[in-house]
């Protein structure tokens, strides 16, 4: 089990589960496709510009003109949704991508050189489980106010332990292997045998966590913006819209569903892309974690 | 069994060690001048003199850090810059509403997880099992202060059966209670699909051993074996995760403080930022990162002390 207590693996499903995996896989490849979609064509074109204000258009029902009908200032929450989709895809692929080399380089090293620096490694990885990630945001937002790279360190943060265990984890494994080895006898260099065939050797298991982690990240970044500690006005972010609907809940309720809703779809999307790349990566792995 | 508790109580203290000195750092040795912060760029030298004077600032880096550890470890958090009262008044003053709100929400967490873990496990590879999996598989990725929104929406606005937010103090405990129910629902749906899936599992995993069988070969209902030979059993693992999100739900509260307006730690923490109150954020993040730490010692302490198979250092 991971030690936030998230179970990353799909539980055995019986019976059911063949079926169900493979389908999960493929659902979890649409929304997280259809997400990834939306956010790329938010950056050539969103059906309305989401920033600008018509004050006479507040409050429209959804219509041809107006998808999913315009919020408190008349902006287009279509728009806003779409642009919410990049945000929440560019702090996810941010955090995760830094804090996942970051632990990754340190997990592969630790396994490398092993001895103390290992201890040392997975000791400090301990810590950093320790530290939540909204608890880093507030104090970088009170030295630096509220801003969207304080999320990304953030989020970034806790990537990193993550990321050194699984690595260390995975690649102690490699390390006995007859390759590695092999290797070893003929004489390359730890670091190179790390490089060209410890790190290929566990590329499979990094890319299903990461895909798990960018759940958990587009959670992390919805919260941190819900606060306002994320990405600052008039920027459109699904959490921050959240938070202006909250206040108008009594006069236009449907404003607090659609960016929840597209919060769900894409944390669905990725745990479901992660736990079916799992199970068509390495089908033990669903079982021993 | 007194070496291995040894052992991990100085871990603990290291760790806490640890996670001051980097909460410190964070907030006093990356560039930034705090004065800066708390007073704006447009204050004046005398006025950041006077604020340095005032809160000790211009001590070197590692005295200040012992005077606020040892001050801290006496329960003595400075003063509030923005509230002109020591730090630890200001956490004796919202600890009461954020402690019992992570409890209740704890309790009804564990209430849901072994309703939907239980019952899952007995409909194993049915539709039962398959429903509530799904619902967890929802629960997990709802994001907990949407869906302290959404309960707003129904149970306030439209049945109008509970405050949409606000705490009336503990002198009504009733009327304080129904303020809780809301953010500590919220709280624990999500947690409890968590909870629920390692729940079912563990069942799963114990209801295949021998013991397990025999109890139902020597004529033990479902429900008996369930009761008396596979949920203690299965606990184990359960407990672990309840402890570390009892971590996830304290450092929950401040996110759902802030959905309900509830005058707790979490709101504090936000409000101290809104204020350029660094010291008083200092002490909180202090205080929750405190908080989680000890959750995870007491999960492997409680580990070794209902598992006698980890006291013997081979076993592990």
């Amino acid at each position: 089990m991971s030690p936030r207590g998230i179970p990353t693996a799909a539980p055995r499903m019986g019976r059911l589960l063949p079926v169900a995996g493979r389908a999960g896989l493929m659902l979890g490849g649409v929304l997280v496709a259809l997400v990834f979609l939306a956010a790329g064509v938010s950056l050539v074109w969103t059906p309305h510009d989401p920033t600008v204000i018509v004050v006479t258009a507040r409050f429209q029902p959804p219509s041809a003109e107006h998808w999913l009908g315009t919020d408190q200032l008349g902006r287009d929450v279509a728009s806003m949704l779409m642009v919410g989709a990049r945000h929440s895809v560019t702090v996810a692929l941010l955090a995760v991508g830094i804090g996942g080399s970051i632990g990754t380089a340190l997990g592969l090293a630790a396994s490398a050189i092993g001895g103390w620096v290992e201890e040392a490694v997975m000791r400090i990885a301990d810590i950093g489980f320790a530290f939540p990630a909204l608890l880093f945001a507030i104090m970088l937002s009170a030295i630096y106010g509220p801003s969207l790279s304080n999320a990304v360190a953030a989020i970034a943060f806790i990537n990193a332990p993550i990321f050194a265990r699984v690595a260390r984890g995975s690649s102690a494994l490699i390390w006995r292997l007859d390759y590695a080895m092999a290797a070893r006898a003929a004489g390359r260099s730890r670091a190179a045998i790390a490089l060209a065939h410890v790190l290929p050797n566990i590329s499979a298991v990094l890319l299903v966590q990461a895909t798990i982690e960018f759940a958990v990240a587009i959670l992390a970044e919805a919260a941190l913006s819900y606060l306002g500690l994320g990405v600052q006005p008039p920027t459109p972010s699904w959490g921050r819209m959240l938070s202006e609907a909250q206040t108008l809940l009594f006069l236009e309720p449907m404003l607090a569903i659609w960016p929840g809703l597209c919060i769900v779809v894409a944390v669905i999307g990725f745990n479901m892309l992660g736990d079916g790349l799992r199970d068509a990566t390495d089908p033990r792995l669903a079982r021993a974690r | 069994m007194i070496r291995l508790l040894a052992t991990r109580i100085s871990t603990l203290i290291a760790t806490l060690a640890v996670v001051s000195a980097l909460v410190f750092g964070v907030m006093n040795a990356l560039p930034g001048d705090p004065t800066l912060v708390i007073l704006g760029i447009d204050s004046t030298p005398d006025g950041q003199a006077a604020l340095r004077a005032r809160f000790g600032l211009d001590a070197p880096l590692g005295e200040r850090y012992l005077a606020w550890i040892g001050g801290a470890l006496t329960g003595d958090f400075g003063e509030s810059y923005s509230f002109s009262v020591p730090v630890s008044e200001l956490i004796a003053e919202r600890l009461p509403v954020t402690l019992p709100l992570a409890l209740l929400a704890m309790v009804l967490t564990g209430i849901a997880a072994l309703a939907l873990g239980v019952g899952a496990a007995l409909h194993h590879g049915r539709p039962g099992d398959w429903a509530a999996m799904t619902l967890s598989q929802f629960g997990i990725a709802v994001p907990a202060f949407w869906l302290a929104i959404l309960l707003v929406l129904l149970f306030a606005v439209h049945l109008r059966w509970l405050p949409p937010g606000g705490f009336p103090g503990w002198d009504d405990p009733l009327a304080a209670l129904r303020a809780l129910i809301l953010p500590a629902t919220a709280l624990a749906l999500v947690q409890s699909a968590i909870l629920a899936r390692v729940t079912r599992s563990s069942i799963l995993e114990v209801m295949r051993l021998d013991f397990a069988r025999t109890a139902r070969a020597k004529g033990l209902s479902r429900g008996q074996t369930m009761r008396r030979h596979v949920l203690p059993n299965a606990l184990i693992p359960i407990v672990t995760i309840v402890g570390l999100q009892f971590a996830n739900l304290v450092t929950g509260t401040i996110v759902i403080e802030n959905v309900f307006y509830l005058p707790g730690l979490g709101r504090l923490i936000l409000q101290s930022i809104t204020n350029r109150d660094l010291f008083t954020v200092q002490a909180l993040v202090l205080f929750f990162a405190t908080v989680v730490v000890l959750a995870n010692f007491l999960v492997d302490l409680a580990y070794i002390l209902v598992d006698p198979r980890l006291r013997r250092p081979a076993a592990r």
